[in-house]
């Protein structure tokens, strides 16, 4: 017999009876201020948020604070004319490794933990928002659902290969509880929060 | 109501004024209270150790003691809680499921059935409260920090009735304190070093006596004070309730 | 590696010598309690979701073998190769094979306690293969050539100064630097240069989903993805109990574990795997063990529903002083002590007794694991199948007969209290472990029983 099948018949004969998948209810969290305690939980784990009205803003921001120098590649079209659009997968990952800052969007954010969500749709490579020196998301504060339940009702309409919530820059603890933000992932993450 | 009171065996070897105090509060309260004599031990200390299986003498003993009373109460949380969830017996089960239903721990005795509303005595002075483990977390005599759930204390609640006691807070309000039955030897350094530090938090924080309903906790922590040489003293929380013992 | 043959209290002895570094150890891990405190009590509902928890996985143990075989059925249909290991051997031997077939010699491991339960780094440095653990606190264990000590913070045991003299002997850094932003930014750059060359990573699972076929990984360091995304073989190891129903049965799931573990409102990386990426190949290895074994323990089964946050090892008072090497085992602190007697009975019949039983682990388990209750039972069965020291079971023995026979009783204990009056060299002494630190409660005159006879025995009742 081949270990899948040993295994899987140890596993039924030593099963317990039934014990029903009963249905749960958390998604009428009262979360009336959603932008504000998005805003709030991400600068609290690091993260920085910076209102916009418009992609002209995001540009200027960008052009003004992004690291001249250092190589800036975005997957919105809008904002091509301050980055450099990646329009499709890269030949290899490996030629992200020098990207400074990465700027991708995202269709959906969790409040209570100040993670966006975003899959394959919105990044030309998976590894693009881990290899960047710095992280930046587009974000539309009309994205913002109150927790994750709320947040897999949306994900669930959809399918994927790959997603990913991201809360923040990279960080650790690892060294006598000293938290230090970028790890291996990006130093920095900002998001503009279009209101 | 006929009481029956149980006593454990640390403390009627040891501790006896803990059980006269208990004995003396229920007969205040009006309480028809008496101690069948033949009673050794709940059988806690050979269960805690893996040999629950040697516990059947005790227990046999125990429902021989005890089934007659219309409840059973007793000055230790953690007797009680074992009581609860181990009383069993081949011969006599159903008396065995009947005492597990009517076993009371001295102060959820007051709170819960008693019910009282006052109590006369003082007792003026700084007075830190061990949550003992077995008592808060298995019999909820007041709520744990671990949940997230409303905040309640029913030693507390009695300790308010005493006139001129002061409630300290602790730095950590219901961390064990190491005794743990055998493992108070089988593990003498983690114990010590448990005992030690719930000592200290109370030092720290100002606390003159240290009271709890479990005296298994209290002979830990007064064993380390005495040999420290501290002022601090331990006073299980029936010799207050009975009017504040004269120190 | 090392390995002992001391018990846990043997080890814990040792681990007390040092009482200021206990204190650090013990204030530490506190810290780390109370930020989970601090992040559970903003979930007004967190006793529903720990309800919530519990159930599902309860229900996952109670339909395992058709949600393993539905999770088999998706993985395969995402594109994702599915392999199966009885036990850590032959994990081990699937791993290595994975590698050689494809050439490789070279692996990047994100953080996986299965493979530290497997040995598995061992076995493939045995075996030619070089591996790096990319977790900061594995590669600082890794350097130390030491074992974690606890599951979501490798290297809780080590102080910064201790990491920076790693760090000096291994990667050249300046002697005396403790700098926790510098040694993380020296780690940064070194491991970079690991996920940019190796062709292949090994990472855990944090849950396997049935309902979809995919797995999630969740780090705050950005690491499994960067191992993941970059190498042309993804393997990702799992224990069969790691899988849940549905996809959203994670809102739940993420929900309880940062938040248990660390505090934090959720990990910074939540990574769903579903298919291969383009180009590359994904493998799953599904582990037992001996967990389909401790699944047939109806007393023990519920410890399978862990979803490892280690929020009882932060608890729980012993394990604060006594340190993860203390338990001798990949798991340590109370889960570990409820699984590890069902892997190696005999190996691990100390561990149920490294406890209070103060109920604490089980208060904290975003899960709802009865784990002292299940500290409780072990004890049982492991003093009866035999593997209670002989001293043991001769006081046992010796106090069962004192305390069932009420005469007995009362003359053991006047005789005692009567040692312990006049006689208390013979018991206050070095040989009795109470009294290394502690001094006796002093003797009274007469029991309570005594007492009793000669106060109310006979006595009219006052009304």
């Amino acid at each position: 017999m081949s270990s899948r099948n040993k295994i899987l018949t140890a596993v039924a004969e030593n099963q317990p009876s039934a014990a029903p998948l009963s249905e749960f209810d958390f998604l009428d969290a009262e979360c009336i201020y959603l932008s504000e305690t998005f805003i709030n939980v991400l600068t609290g784990i690091g993260g920085i948020v910076i209102p916009v009205e418009s992609m002209e803003e995001i540009q200027n921001y960008i052009l003004q604070n992004f690291g001249r120098g250092s190589r800036t590649v975005t997957n919105i079209p809008a904002l091509e004319n301050v980055a450099e659009l990646m329009r499709r997968t890269s030949i290899s990952p490996h030629a992200l490794s020098d990207v400074g800052y990465a700027i991708i969007d995202t269709r959906l954010a969790v409040a209570e933990n100040g993670a966006v969500w975003v899959t394959e749709k919105s990044l030309s490579d998976r590894v693009l928002p881990f290899i960047c020196q710095h992280l930046a998301v587009v974000l539309n504060a009309g994205d913002i659902v109150p927790n994750m339940h709320a947040a897999y009702e949306i994900i669930n309409a959809d399918d994927y290969g790959y997603g990913t919530f991201i809360a923040g820059p990279s960080k650790t603890a690892d060294i006598e509880q000293s938290l230090v933000l970028g790890a291996h992932g990006p130093k920095s993450m900002t998001v503009f929060l279009m209101m | 109501m006929k009481v029956g009171l149980f006593v454990p065996c640390y403390v009627d070897q040891f501790y006896p004024g803990a059980a006269i105090a208990t004995l003396e509060l229920l007969e205040k309260l009006g309480v028809d209270v008496q101690y069948p004599s033949r009673q050794t031990c709940c059988g806690q200390p050979m269960a805690n150790s893996g040999f629950e299986h040697l516990t059947s003498g005790c227990n046999e003993l125990f429902i021989e003691n005890f089934s007659a009373f219309d409840y059973i109460v007793c000055p230790s949380g953690s007797c009680v809680l074992h009581i609860k969830h181990h009383l069993q017996s081949n011969k006599n089960e159903i008396k065995a499921a009947a005492i597990r239903n009517k076993v009371y721990e001295l102060v959820e005795f007051l709170t819960d059935v008693l019910k009282i509303t006052n109590l006369k005595g003082s007792f003026p002075h700084k007075v830190g409260i061990h949550q003992s483990c077995h008592g808060q977390r298995g019999l909820h005599l007041s709520q744990m920090t671990e949940l997230v759930a409303p905040s309640f204390s029913k030693p507390r609640y009695l300790l308010d009735m005493i006139a001129g006691l002061e409630i300290m807070p602790l730095d950590r309000p219901d961390e064990c304190c190491g005794f743990g039955g055998t493992f108070c030897v089988a593990e003498e350094a983690v114990s010590v070093k448990m005992g030690k530090d719930r000592v200290a938090d109370h030092i720290r924080n100002g606390v003159e006596y240290i009271t709890a309903a479990d005296l298994s906790c209290l002979m830990h922590m007064e064993g380390i004070l005495r040999r420290q040489g501290s002022p601090l003293k331990v006073i299980h929380i029936a010799e207050i309730l009975n009017g504040g013992c004269a120190v | 590696m090392k390995t002992t043959d001391k018990d846990h209290a043997a080890l814990a002895h040792e681990f007390n010598k040092d009482a200021p570094r206990v204190d650090w150890h013990d204030e530490t891990l506190w810290w780390v309690r109370q930020k989970r405190d601090n992040a559970v009590k903003k979930i007004p509902d967190w006793e529903e979701l720990r309800e919530a928890g519990s159930q599902i996985k309860n229900n996952v143990l109670a339909n395992l073998s058709g949600y393993l075989q539905q999770f088999e059925a998706n993985a395969q249909a995402n594109g994702v190769h599915v392999h199966w290991a009885i036990d850590a051997k032959e994990h081990n031997e699937i791993v290595l094979e994975l590698l050689r077939s494809n050439g490789i010699k070279k692996i990047v491991k994100s953080k996986s306690m299965l493979t530290e339960e497997c040995n598995l780094n061992e076995y493939l440095n045995l075996n030619g293969v070089d591996v790096i653990d990319s977790d900061l606190g594995e590669f600082i264990v890794q350097l130390a050539n030491e074992h974690p000590s606890h599951i979501v913070l490798p290297c809780i045991h080590k102080k910064k100064e201790e990491i920076g003299e790693l760090f000096h002997q291994h990667l050249g850094t300046p002697a005396g630097n403790a700098d926790p932003v510098f040694l993380t930014e020296t780690a940064r750059r070194h491991l970079r240069e690991s996920f940019l060359t190796r062709k292949a990573a090994l990472t855990g699972v944090n849950f396997a989903v049935a309902e979809t076929g995919e797995f999630v990984v969740c780090t705050n360091e950005g690491n499994a993805d960067m191992g993941a995304h970059l190498a042309d073989i993804h393997i990702a190891s799992m224990g069969i109990e790691k899988i849940i129903p549905k996809r959203k049965h994670l809102g739940v799931f993420l929900r309880l574990l940062a938040r248990s573990a660390t505090g934090q409102p959720v990990t910074t990386y939540s990574s769903h795997f579903k298919t291969p990426r383009p180009g590359a190949s994904t493998h799953i290895v599904i582990v037992d063990n001996g967990r389909s074994k401790q699944l047939g323990r109806e007393d023990f089964r519920n410890s399978l529903k862990c979803i490892r946050c280690g929020a009882c090892m932060n608890t729980c008072p012993v394990y604060r002083r006594s340190g993860g090497h203390s338990y001798n085992n990949a798991i340590a602190g109370p889960i570990g002590s409820i699984l590890a007697p069902n892997l190696d009975m005999k190996k691990h019949a100390d561990l149920p007794f490294a406890s209070t039983l103060c109920g604490s682990c089980t208060n904290v388990c975003p899960v709802k694991i009865d784990i002292h209750d299940q500290l409780y039972k072990w004890r049982q069965v492991i003093v009866k199948s035999g593997h209670a020291p002989l001293a043991k079971k001769a006081s046992m023995g010796a106090m069962t007969r004192v305390l069932s026979s009420p005469v007995s009783y009362k003359v053991a204990g006047k005789l005692g209290r009567l040692v312990m009056k006049w006689a208390p060299f013979a018991v206050n002494n070095q040989f009795n472990l109470w009294c290394k630190q502690r001094e006796l409660p002093l003797a009274p005159e007469n029991s309570f029983g005594e007492w009793y006879r000669k106060n109310r025995n006979n006595k009219p009742k006052d009304i």
